[in-house]
């Protein structure tokens, strides 16, 4: 086919650095294990998680040396539990599924940005480093109170005891 | 063509004696004339929803905001550009094949018509008597009424038909003219099609297996993430549906507007080719943050959504050849003095070059969001909202005023005065500027957090959200931009089929020559058997051992949820 000289150069600079981009994406992905979810743990049949473990007791459970496990149910329109209090710095594992329809939990400014797919489990591990109240928001429509589901996440610093 | 009237700005504009027949003629006016209702209607639906999301107006209770969010993508996302694109490629392949479509072609094509009509009125009517509030993604396990559902199946079947249709008209041809070159416009529908026609075989697998059965209540539960699947498997190439017909423009009809050659007669064709080839099995990239599918077969697919870069690259490069040529041709000195002598005050070049401008950045926001890992700081935010307007609602959409302004004329046996071809330009800077303020603005606020598709909320007076609350109503001022672009476009459009001087000699069917020295295209390249065999296969290595594993390991399914 013909191809001008310029039109050569143009595809080759251009493949060239998508290969490049592809290799860091894959490198960043595979050897340092940056995914975003993808568990395949399953649950119960979703309208009843909350009758079995571990969705039966949602909260804020302390498993480690500044780490946390939130176990978190969705449902329209609200979270359970819908706050969240952790000390600044603190590791935190994310699991949480859905009730009903699917759902979202997003907290701007962060990476956690996560589907809540009935049926479904989804798990992240966060750092939380900035203190404050973060909100986590439904970023999934899920009826007519969409917009009303939300949360807050508190990082305190424990060393200041005001806070 | 010999004889050409005092045109536009300095340039003259070829008259033509080339008339479609009439039965072309009412054939593609009516896809026209639907797709524009289905454009005003959704159109309007859009202006509400900035206002309301910027906490200006109140919606009543009847029709809500997500209902409304629901009929704008329905009416815009799917009805509107499936009639309009499919109408247009009818018009390319009767001008470059015998100036005619054949009358079995016909046939299928009123069907297809008839089909896809109803199909969007029934989807359109659920949606406003409030039994299908589900989104144009329509996800489960939202449940819409059976009529939403029929409405889609019918719509989706009718365009099989239209492709069918062209297919058949395109297959007459070639036994006709045995040895001779296909026209490009006519290759290039019918790429369109099958690609259309592999991707939308999923989605109507997901709403005629899983979700009507499970709708009408005869099953009681849907697998959720194998129903969201399919929907993506044909999600993604729905985007290049919407796109390659303005590059079918751009590569076919403009060389001849700007007085260029089209460069090359193969490499257009093997963009389109490689458009069939990596548009389909990508879908997992819109899956990205969700569980259930493993890492694996997720980065899999980010690596071939990439490599639509190439036919993307291969374009810019030929478009661009192009206007250089032209411009060279007309005496332009220098780098760059070509870029002097393009046709700036015709309406149908200018508004489709504004709708490549566009596309650079709408593009390189694409590969943003492909990104993997970097998906999670805009998944499911603004960002990706201010994406496909930019892309889509930009780009595409300028492109098809630009279309519109002659093909209209064209159709009609009307003139096409110089005070519509300024209108024409007029309404593309309306139209671009609202579009920059709407969707780059979405870009910005996305990346501070915003969600998309949410209506009026300050999170309780969380200040993150009320950071947000001043770039609402820069898009909402966009929005008004757009709807007074929407009227003068509706107000050209029944101008020029209704209002418009009559004549006999119609402004040309713009289709551009190939360069002399261009090579003939390799037989290799016509070969569908081969493309779609290529297509199949890839979909199968992307999509298979997932989709396997989805059924075999499928959690608990989920019953039907009506929260509105």
């Amino acid at each position: 086919m013909d191809m001008p000289r310029y039109e050569r150069i143009w595809m080759t600079v251009g493949m060239g650095s998508l290969a490049l981009f592809l290799i860091i994406l894959g490198v960043l992905s595979f050897g340092m294990g940056l995914h975003p979810p993808d568990s395949k743990e399953k649950t119960t049949v979703p309208e009843n998680v909350d009758q079995h473990p571990p969705f039966d007791k949602p909260g804020v459970y302390k498993v480690g040396p500044n780490e946390y496990e939130v176990i978190m149910t969705s449902f329209v329109f609200s979270y359970e539990p819908r706050e969240i209090r952790i000390p600044k710095g603190a590791k935190v594992h994310f699991k949480v599924t859905s009730k009903d329809v699917v759902h979202g939990i997003y907290v701007p400014n962060t990476n956690v940005n996560l589907m809540l797919v009935p049926g479904h489990v989804t798990e992240y591990t966060y750092t939380f480093d900035e203190t404050g109240e973060h909100l986590f928001l439904c970023h999934e429509y899920c009826g007519t109170g969409h917009q009303l589901m939300q949360g807050r996440i508190i990082v305190y610093d424990p060393e200041n005891t005001t806070s | 063509m010999e004889k050409a009237n005092r045109g536009f700005g300095s340039e003259l504009v070829p008259l033509s004696d080339f008339s479609f027949e009439e039965q072309d003629r009412k054939l593609i006016l009516y896809h026209l004339g639907f797709a524009f209702l289905a454009l005003f209607l959704g159109a309007i639906a859009g202006l509400f929803q900035t206002l309301q999301r910027a906490g200006l107006i109140q919606l009543p209770v009847q029709l809500g905001y997500y209902q409304i969010l629901t009929a704008h993508g329905v009416l815009l996302a799917l009805v509107f550009t499936t009639i309009f694109i499919i109408g247009f490629l009818y018009s390319g392949i009767a001008k470059t094949m015998d100036g005619r479509l054949i009358p079995a072609a016909r046939v299928l094509a009123w069907i297809g018509y008839v089909l896809m009509v109803v199909g969007s009125i029934m989807a359109t009517y659920a949606i406003l008597v409030n039994e299908a509030t589900v989104l144009y993604t329509f996800y489960a396990p939202l449940k819409a009424s059976p009529t939403f559902y029929f409405g889609l199946v019918l719509l989706i079947v009718g365009s099989w038909i239209s492709g069918a249709a062209m297919f058949t008209n395109y297959a007459s041809w070639r036994k006709r003219n045995k040895g001779h070159e296909t026209p490009l416009f006519a290759f290039m529908a019918v790429a369109i099609m099958i690609l259309w026609i592999h991707a939308s075989l999923f989605v109507a697998i997901e709403v005629i297996l899983q979700l009507i059965p499970w709708s009408m209540g005869l099953v009681e539960r849907v697998d959720v993430t194998l129903s969201r699947t399919l929907f993506w498997y044909f999600g993604h190439a729905l985007v290049y549906f919407w796109l390659l017909p303005a590059y079918v423009y751009w590569y076919v009809n403009i060389p001849k507007i700007v007085g260029g050659k089209i460069l090359s007669s193969s490499l257009p064709r093997l963009t389109f080719l490689l458009f069939i080839l990596f548009s389909i099995p990508v879908g997992f990239h819109h899956q990205l943050n969700e569980p259930g599918i493993d890492s694996f077969w997720k980065y899999l697919q980010v690596v071939l959504t990439m490599m639509v870069v190439v036919p993307s690259l291969l374009t810019v490069f030929s478009i661009i050849g192009t206007f250089e040529l032209a411009g060279r041709e007309k005496g332009a000195k220098g780098i760059f003095g070509w870029l002097k002598k393009l046709p700036y005050r015709d309406a149908r070049f200018f508004a489709p070059f504004v709708a490549m401008l566009i596309f650079i950045f709408g593009g390189a926001g694409g590969i943003v969001l492909a990104s993997y890992q970097m998906n999670s700081t805009v998944h499911n935010t603004w960002f990706v909202t201010g994406h496909f307007h930019m892309t889509l609602a930009s780009s595409v959409v300028l492109t098809f005023f630009g279309i519109s302004i002659w093909l209209i004329p064209v159709l009609t046996k009307r003139k096409l005065t110089r005070f519509m071809n300024r209108l024409g330009i007029i309404q593309a800077i309306i139209w671009a500027i609202g579009m920059l303020l709407l969707s780059g603005t979405m870009h910005i606020v996305g990346l501070l957090g915003s969600p998309r598709r949410s209506s009026f909320s300050t999170y309780g007076d969380h200040e993150v959200a009320l950071g947000w609350l001043p770039y609402y109503y820069v898009i909402a001022v966009g929005a008004v931009f757009l709807i007074l672009a929407i009227l003068l476009f509706v107000y050209q459009a029944f101008h020029l089929m209704f209002l418009a001087p009559k004549t006999d000699r119609v402004i040309e069917y713009p289709i551009g020559e190939v360069y002399e020295k261009a090579q003939r295209p390799p037989k290799i390249l016509e070969r569908w058997s081969v493309w779609i065999g290529l297509s199949i296969l890839l979909s199968l290595l992307a999509y298979a051992a997932p989709i396997i594993n989805m059924i075999q390991n499928s959690p608990p399914g989920s019953l039907p949820y009506e929260p509105w």
